[in-house]
């Protein structure tokens, strides 16, 4: 599929500085932004930087992957719920897959995801670390 | 309301269907199903596709199909809703018939997944999960299934074994459906030693890609009374959404959807699942099957696992699930796997479920469950022998 830079662009304050709302009833963080609380209908929030620690909730390790990511398979997919709450998903890196596990600490750094479409824009943002790298 | 009713269903061949393109499945279910049902005409078609325009590159279904069937201008709607497309037809095509509005409707879906490769139909189908939080990381819908089967493993103990029963179970029904693209048995050690897809489930927990059309004639009971035709009353569907990203989820064990479509059907049914005896649920992975006989109410959280081991859902069981071979062993061409689990619901109804497959003990009350992606929309339906 046709990538524009712009699809890319747009997303930066969410992939590149962790940017999240946070609503102010229910005090809940959303990743990434959001204009309405879908709990409370709140629309009163402030922008919030994510924490970059949490621990795996769940995951798993995609060995039969889509052609853009062929070259890295296998590698591991994990849902981490940060030191906040808010629960992100992201590809666990710099450790073998047969080490991750449910419950496992992690830190979220800034990484090189791939490169999107025919224009090959690369695109960047989180991926998760072992905590104790 | 006006009580409404399914007259005829019609299938197209299933699996890869090399000679036949879209339109040319399309086709031949649909005519199936107005040849079974022996109506005239048609007042309007609703059809369930996922993404045509990315498998095939065809979207504007509504006129292609109209005109392929020999229907040129009959009002006629595409409805989309990832894996739910067929079922979401189905209930359009109960609203319209129920308001009065139209009195015979035609209720398809179709999807030709095999005219592109592996790669790009996985890319095609990973176009129902988020984008941006999922699908940008390299998410795949077995990945996402697979944090599913992690969690409810987790959290309620479901083992390896388990998931395999609903497989084993699953292809035992589809081995004697002629309709279904793979009917052979399978067994436990296979699908322990089958290659990995995304940990834990392995390729035989998954279903899969299809080609294949289904159409069903929906009308009121009055008329099909008047014909004389073996007919199944519709006596409640419901439909919910819930988070397209597992991330968003407070439970990723359960399918809240699901639940949310199930509490409407029974309402309007005024049924619970105490009443239903049998189901057709989407099983895309192993794991969908479990999580939904949870969530639909069949089992306490944490017992579907069990259930499926102790041969609870199986042809003979106490309700049985998938009777037709389910996505597993049937197939599933997205778009179309909603409407083919009420051409089953409406086979074992009217006792005409082939030989070796017909639910014992004349069912009276059966039930479809269809899912979108990966639990972010579900229609069920809840239909009773006339």
């Amino acid at each position: 599929m046709t990538m524009f830079s712009s699809r890319n662009w747009r997303e930066y304050p969410g992939r590149y500085r962790r940017e999240a709302s946070k609503f102010k009833k229910s005090g809940k963080t959303y990743y990434p932004k959001r204009m309405i609380d879908p709990v409370t209908g709140d629309k009163e929030q402030e922008t919030v930087i994510l924490p970059d620690t949490g621990k795996i909730f769940t995951y798993t390790v995609i060995r039969i992957a889509p052609s853009q990511w062929g070259d890295m398979s296998p590698y591991a997919l994990a849902i981490v719920e940060l030191t906040d709450g808010t629960r992100v998903c992201g590809q666990m890196t710099d450790c073998d897959v047969d080490e991750v596990k449910i419950g496992m600490e992690v830190r979220l750094e800034f990484r090189r995801i791939q490169s999107e479409g025919h224009h090959g824009v690369i695109s960047y943002g989180h991926k998760f670390v072992p905590k104790w790298y | 309301m006006r009580e409404v009713c399914v007259i005829g269903v019609g299938m197209s061949k299933w699996g890869e269907v090399w000679r036949m393109s879209l339109r040319d499945l399309h086709t031949q279910a649909a005519l199936n199903a107005i040849e079974k049902a022996g109506v005239d005409h048609l007042d309007s078609l609703y059809v369930g596709c996922m993404t045509s325009g990315m498998f095939v590159g065809q979207e504007h279904l509504a006129s292609l199909l109209t005109d392929y069937m020999g229907m040129p201008g009959l009002p006629a709607m595409r409805i989309e809703s990832a894996c739910a497309s067929g079922g979401l037809a189905f209930r359009l095509a109960f609203i319209e018939v129920a308001s009065g509005i139209s009195d015979i409707v035609m209720a398809s879906g179709v999807e030709k997944m095999t005219d592109c490769s592996g790669e790009e139909a996985t890319q095609a189908l990973a176009a129902a999960a988020d984008q941006e939080n999922e699908v940008f990381h390299g998410a795949t819908f077995p990945g996402l299934y697979a944090m599913m089967a992690n969690a409810h493993m987790a959290k309620y103990g479901t083992t390896r074994d388990m998931l395999s029963a609903v497989a084993v179970k699953n292809h035992r029904n589809g081995a004697k459906n002629p309709d279904a693209q793979y009917p052979f048995e399978i067994r436990m050690d296979q699908v322990a030693k089958s290659v990995m897809i995304a940990d834990p489930l392995h390729i035989l927990d998954c279903s899969p890609i299809t080609d294949g059309a289904a159409a069903v004639i929906v009308t009121t009971v009055d008329i099909a009374k008047k014909m004389g035709k073996p007919y199944i009353k519709v006596l409640g569907s419901g439909v919910g959404t819930d988070t397209i990203a597992l991330a968003q989820r407070e439970d990723m064990t359960t399918i809240k959807a699901a639940t949310i479509a199930a509490g409407t059907a029974f309402k309007m049914a005024g049924k619970t699942i105490k009443d239903v005896n049998f189901a057709e649920v989407h099983d895309c992975f192993t794991i969908a099957e479990i999580a939904v006989s949870e969530s639909i109410g069949l089992f306490e959280p944490g017992k579907g696992g069990p259930a499926a081991l102790a041969g609870e859902t199986a042809l003979d069981g106490s309700f049985p699930i998938n009777s037709s071979g389910g996505l597993k062993s049937k197939g599933h061409p997205v778009g179309a796997t909603g409407v083919a689990q009420i051409v089953e619901v409406y086979k074992q109804l009217t006792g005409q479920a082939e030989k070796g497959r017909q639910i014992p003990g004349s069912p009276k009350i059966g039930m479809t469950q269809n899912m979108g992606g990966s639990g972010g929309s579900s229609v069920v339906h809840i239909l009773e022998v006339a």
